[in-house]
């Protein structure tokens, strides 16, 4: 196989210091210190000099190895402080790692920020050149793209103003327009979609997708999940400077979801006593259409949510079963019980429900498993909070329920309605 | 596409094989870094590009006036404008390209932090900008010339030579002052001293000739002593004799200071981005 970028065991230091108050090192400081080394080496020669109390090590990345096929959409996610930042800067060259080593066939280019090296004081036109050049293009190049870069940035009519009297979405908009026009084989985006209104991320996703589509390799580190979902197609998870997860985007997305708890899919509750003596919770499980257990769904497809549980003994009361869907963004979706209550004799029960395909938005839903009974008073004999979890994704195919190409429509629900359209005159 | 892709190794401590390549591929960003840096200076400024020949042409004035009306310092057969000029300008390019690329990486950390690109141009094109600028008060010279209707000798020839040294001592300066000011502030108050200190101890309002014999050869421990005694010799022509152990003491430092200075910038560099 072609592998264009191939890590092995990278890693990557930094040498806190707690001592200094300003960022940078002062000449002063570096003389004292090693005027105060030297003396502690004089008078305890034996002494080790590496526990030096006001700089700390940190490892920004620890041990990391994997590799990117041609053509492999890969996106990197994690917490803030996961290393991310660190392993595009060292990808894209721009700080060198402390061990370890990479390999990368073809051209690079690297975005991690849009518009590096715009100058305020430079026209629009001015500063396409001086970008370009940065980001690594030939004159020719840029002269090539540049009627493409305009029309693509929709500035055509301040080319000749200074930046500085930009507004904020069309300075970005052109700096994009940019780094969009660039020919890498490797592309590593930072989170830079995050900017300018929606219509303009929308061009920018496509531009990216394009990109892959291409056979070219895009390496794309973000926050936004379902942007990760619809773009990549295998995510590297990194956790305090090391891989938690390597593999399919949805596999992974959701393994960031649930910090790793085992099967989010299914869970098992038996050894854990949960309830409160008149019921207990076994099981809970997401299944496909087919009965499997299944991370994810496609956006047209089915998905079960099963809870198995035990009545001690008979009840008297009547028994809720009912299910809550969150989002990933901790929103309450919707909360669903069984409609057909009725009195549960002593046993082993599956409750089952199903969310019809065509219904949920694409994305992470957490679901949390409750029965609860509300005569002669309310009362909850057990709740789960988010132990189960799955995916919803929409695959660019089959109904159309959103138009390729564009960016995740907003929203929980993304149900198939009828629609109609009638010529009303012609 | 192809299997002919070149491959890049990135490794701890590997002195790239690529850097030599990846510096001519990025040719063209030092003219757009100088271009940048040359269009962005006289930016709402009224007379613009006339700045560049005021200041030298009015410190030439101040000079003559002080060394030669004033001190009463000879003159070596030429008109006194003409000495104190002639040293100014190779005075000017080295003071300029040193202050510039002294604090280039500082000016454009944010580029340095988010980009990849050899990191040589950035004071390399800032000591461009103060080229153009030196040649731009080349202009003046002609001028004086015309004026005081000096014609220079075959000398004049060789001035290419001395440009080329003066541009080797302004790298040579600004590479180790800029790799030196990423991590240790302490050289942006040091640049400015240097810059007034060096225009007393360089022969820069009179000549080097009024230095006693016997410390000629210290004196020339001064790179810039070297370089502008060439200058003066280029072209004042037969009116200026060289101090020939001296010049070439002075050119084997500039020499010795650009060879360090790329390699300690080189063996910096790669730590610029954490520390900068």
């Amino acid at each position: 196989m072609s592998s264009v970028i191939t890590v092995e065991s990278l890693s990557k230091k930094y040498v806190l210091s707690h001592q200094s108050q300003e960022r940078y090192t002062s000449l002063r400081d570096v003389m004292a210190n090693s005027v105060k080394k030297f003396a502690r080496k004089l008078q305890h020669p034996a002494a080790t000099l590496g526990n030096d109390p006001t700089h700390e090590e940190f490892w920004a990345l620890k041990d990391i190895n994997f590799e990117i096929q041609q053509g492999d959409r890969v996106g990197i996610i994690g917490r803030n402080g996961a290393g991310k930042s660190t392993l595009l800067k060292i990808l894209s060259r721009i700080t060198e790692p402390t061990s370890g080593k990479i390999q990368i066939r073809g051209r690079v280019s690297s975005l991690l920020e849009v518009g590096t090296g715009f100058h305020p004081e430079l026209t629009g036109r001015e500063n396409i050149f001086l970008n370009g050049a940065i980001l690594g293009m030939s004159k020719v190049e840029i002269a090539r793209k540049f009627d493409e870069i305009v029309a693509f940035a929709e500035v055509e009519k301040f080319l000749d103003t200074p930046v500085k009297r930009y507004s904020s979405g069309m300075y970005v908009r052109l700096a994009f327009a940019v780094a969009a026009n660039l020919e890498p084989e490797i592309l590593i985006v930072d989170e830079v979609l995050a900017v300018g209104d929606q219509q303009f991320q929308k061009k920018c996703l496509g531009k990216m997708e394009e990109v892959g589509k291409q056979g070219r390799t895009v390496i794309f580190v973000s926050h936004s999940m379902p942007t990760v979902t619809s773009l990549c197609d295998k995510a590297i998870l990194l956790d305090a400077g090391k891989i938690v997860k390597i593999g399919p985007t949805s596999e992974v997305v959701m393994h960031y979801y649930t910090s790793g708890q085992a099967s989010p899919a299914s869970a098992d509750f038996s050894a854990k006593h949960v309830g409160d003596g008149k019921v207990r919770l076994l099981k809970g499980e997401i299944k496909n259409s087919r009965g499997e257990i299944a991370l994810e769904a496609k956006i047209d497809e089915p998905i079960m949510v099963e809870m198995t549980f035990e009545v001690i003994e008979d009840s008297a009361v009547v028994l809720v079963p009912n299910f809550h869907f969150y989002t990933a963004n901790g929103e309450c979706a919707f909360i669903s019980h069984d409609t057909k209550m009725q009195h549960l004799s002593a046993g082993k029960y599956v409750s089952n429900c199903t969310i019809p395909g065509n219904f949920l938005n694409e994305g992470s839903y957490f679901i949390g498993l409750a029965m609860s009974s509300f005569s002669p008073a309310t009362a909850v004999h057990f709740y789960e909070k988010s132990c189960l979890s799955f995916n919803v994704i929409d695959p660019h195919e089959g109904i159309i329920t959103r138009p390729s190409h564009s960016t995740p429509i907003p929203g929980v629900v993304r149900p198939y309605l009828a629609w109609k359209l009638e010529a009303v005159s012609q | 596409m192809s299997a002919a892709q070149e491959t890049l190794i990135i490794e701890a401590g590997r002195t790239e094989r690529h850097y030599w390549q990846d510096l001519w591929r990025y040719r063209e960003l030092f003219y757009f870094l100088a271009w940048r840096d040359i269009l962005v200076r006289y930016k709402q400024t009224v007379i613009g590009l006339a700045w560049s020949l005021l200041r030298p042409f009015l410190t030439m004035l101040v000079f003559t006036l002080v060394f030669s009306k004033l001190a009463k310092l000879p003159s070596e057969n030429v008109p006194y404008p003409i000495l104190v000029f002639a040293a100014l300008l190779p005075w000017q390019f080295f003071a300029n390209a040193f202050t510039e690329a002294g604090n280039s990486l500082i000016s454009n950390a944010n580029m340095i932090s988010k980009v990849y690109f050899p990191r040589l141009i950035v004071p390399a094109s800032a000591v461009i900008v103060s080229f153009v600028d030196f040649l731009i008060s080349g202009i003046i010279l002609v001028g004086l010339m015309v004026w005081y209707g000096f014609l220079p000798d075959w000398h004049i020839l060789l001035l290419p030579v001395f440009i080329l040294i003066a541009f080797a001592a302004a790298m040579g300066a600004g590479l180790w002052i800029a790799a030196l000011n990423v991590k240790y502030r302490d050289f942006r108050y040091i640049i400015p001293f240097v810059v007034q200190f060096g225009l007393y101890v360089s022969p820069v309002g009179f000549s080097s000739n009024i230095v006693p014999d016997e410390w000629r050869l210290l004196y020339s421990i001064n790179p810039m002593v070297g370089v502008i005694d060439g200058f003066r010799w280029s072209i004042m022509g037969g009116n200026a004799h060289l101090y020939w152990p001296g010049f070439v003491l002075s050119i084997g430092l500039v020499v010795v200071m650009l060879i360090t200075g790329v390699i300690y910038f080189r063996k910096t560099e790669k730590t610029f981005a954490d520390v900068i």
